[in-house]
């Protein structure tokens, strides 16, 4: 669906001698050298370096993620590599040592492009909030590409990148995925380790794999998940082969559609796509069946407490002491935070911080982060009381196509309602994936179809995806 | 509305210097933000646990022993100190927090 190479392609280029590895790297880097100034995907690029791959036995097989060229959005540390995170105050700020996914991407000898735009701090929906210009959407440069994680969609959309790692806390990697016309993959919450992950808020946020089709995502997966002794919060479970069991039909499987999602808001191109697969499922042998999710439509308000909340506490270390920005004006201590912290930080994580300071500040944290994580439970119930019921819910990703640059800047809070599919299922902390479903009848632009799943069942989610992106190619 | 007080308060608690017209777009866009965030206040939560993480791990130990990666040498100093934007040594420079009494 998506044009370029696939994993699989490169794969193939290799051991049938097409290429060699610094030559498909080369290839990439010369197109992101012609290209990327169009687009704003990429913060900075990489000279081609020989993997050091570990090669388990002597076979000449040659191993599915060797030299495969990827992008890496850039709230995920690489050693000796800038980390920005879309802001000011890392301006310079030099990776001291390798997150844990990208420890294991290297294990399997991947080879790094660079590092990818996104909204600063991953606060945003559109990659406007990046403090290094927006990155502008492939099939549309007047238009957004989604955020936070903007520039590994585009990269890989515009086939800047074979795949690329983004982050997301309430849909921003599912989200531009939709809007970029790619395939988009949020694990459970606890699959795969936050180490290395400039975090935003702690109890939402994973890593995930963006690609240009489901068998991609499965492959990925599987080389990023995994218990880390260095993420407390990562699940002893074991990691199985996301790709075995991809072409396994789905008779029978019982299907939810939330009434829910279908509310005010959503735009009737995009219902249209998201009918259309929901058929697509039916004619596959599932059974279609109509839910509710009576609390979802108060897990927008709750995730903007929680987030800011937990991110007033995460950025607190950005203090112009022991990393980044510091200001020169700064004659005391307390100036030195309250310079460099003004200074570096743009509107979006400025706006944030306060919000969340003043929910968790004395009198006010049982009215808001504690009210917020209860309703946060009975979201979760309505989640696992439907999930008795069926084995997949779906819907919308996002409630319209890409929107114009500049179209919701003015207004933070119309940006926010762009998240009200993907939020609910980061506050579960259930696995979700974004389909590409076609185009828009009357904007031709990318429609995203969203498949949700229960804790840990990656499995049946990409199955699902994979026979439904079958259907529709 | 939030106060002006409650917006300068806010500012030192999460020390940010905000300007006056930061102040005033603060103002608007938190008092508005708050607004939507008050529909929460429709729903009865009397007797509900709160969620505060959803992977029902409980006690994540690990053994007591140094994990083996970061292995503290002059190369992992210089990688983290040599952040620092002010150092002086193998040691991160701050501006003094006690005040020296005369």
């Amino acid at each position: 669906m998506v044009n370029g190479y696939s994993i699989r392609d490169i794969k193939d280029g290799l051991q049938k001698g097409h290429f060699t590895a610094e030559e498909i790297f080369k290839k990439y880097s010369e197109k992101i050298r012609k290209e990327n100034k169009k687009i704003n995907a990429y913060l900075s690029v990489f000279d081609y370096q020989k993997p050091k791959l570990e090669i388990r036995n002597s076979t000449l097989e040659i191993p599915p993620l060797a030299a495969v060229p990827c992008a890496i959005k850039d709230n995920i540390l690489l050693e000796g590599k800038r980390a920005t995170a879309g802001s000011k105050i890392l301006k310079n700020y030099i990776s001291s040592y390798d997150a844990m996914v990208i420890k294991k991407l290297k294990k399997r000898g991947v080879a790094f492009l660079g590092k990818t735009n996104l909204d600063e701090f991953a606060m945003g929906s559109s990659t406007e909030n990046s403090a290094y210009g927006v990155t502008k959407n492939p099939y549309d440069p007047t238009r957004v590409p989604g955020g936070s994680s903007g520039g590994s969609a585009a990269a890989v959309a515009a086939d800047l990148a074979v795949f690329a790692l983004g982050s997301d806390t309430g849909g921003s990697i599912r989200q531009p995925a939709s809007l970029c016309g790619v395939v988009g993959l949020k694990p459970t919450y606890g699959r795969v380790s936050r180490h290395g992950l400039i975090a935003l808020a702690s109890s939402l946020d994973q890593i995930g794999p963006i690609t240009k089709n489901v068998y991609d995502s499965a492959l990925v997966l599987g080389a990023i998940a995994g218990h880390d002794i260095f993420d407390s919060t990562t699940v002893p479970e074991v990691v199985p082969d996301y790709t075995k069991n991809l072409g396994k039909d789905i008779k029978g499987l019982r299907v939810g559609v939330p009434k829910e999602f279908f509310g005010e808001g959503l735009e009737d191109e995009v219902n249209e796509k998201v009918q259309e697969s929901i058929s697509k499922l039916k004619n596959l042998g599932c059974e279609i069946v109509d839910i509710s999710l009576p609390h979802a439509k108060y897990a927008l308000a709750a995730y903007y407490i929680i987030v800011p909340c937990e991110a007033s506490a995460n950025l607190a270390r950005f203090d112009g002491i022991r990393y980044g920005h510091s200001s020169k004006e700064a004659k005391t201590l307390l100036d030195t935070y309250l310079e460099s912290r003004s200074e570096g930080f743009g509107a979006e994580p400025k706006r944030r911080i306060m919000l969340g300071t003043y929910a968790l500040s004395s009198g006010y944290y049982d009215a808001y982060y504690l009210k917020a994580q209860k309703i946060r439970a009975l979201i979760k119930k309505d989640f696992d009381d439907a999930f008795k019921k069926v084995d997949i819910i779906v819907g919308p990703t996002s409630p319209s196509v890409a929107f114009k640059i500049g179209e919701k800047a003015s207004d933070p809070l119309s940006l926010y309602l762009s998240d009200i599919y993907t939020v609910p299922i980061n506050l579960v902390g259930i696995p979700a994936l974004s389909l590409p479903c076609g185009n828009g009848r009357e904007s031709n632009l990318p429609v995203g179809f969203q498949v949700i799943g229960r804790p840990f069942d990656e499995e049946t989610v990409l199955r699902v995806s994979y026979q439904l992106e079958q259907a529709i190619i | 509305m939030i106060s002006d007080k409650e917006i300068k308060h806010i500012a030192e608690l999460a020390r940010i210097r905000i300007t006056e017209k930061e102040e005033k777009g603060l103002k608007k866009d938190l008092s508005s933000i708050l607004e939507y965030i008050d529909k929460l206040n429709e729903v009865d939560t009397t007797g509900v646990e709160p969620l505060y993480q959803t992977t029902g791990l409980i006690d994540s130990f690990r053994s007591d022993e140094p994990r083996g990666e970061f292995k503290m040498d002059k190369n992992l100093n210089e990688k983290l100190v040599g952040q620092a934007p002010h150092k002086k040594n193998r040691f991160i420079k701050v501006k003094s927090v006690l005040e020296r009494k005369k």
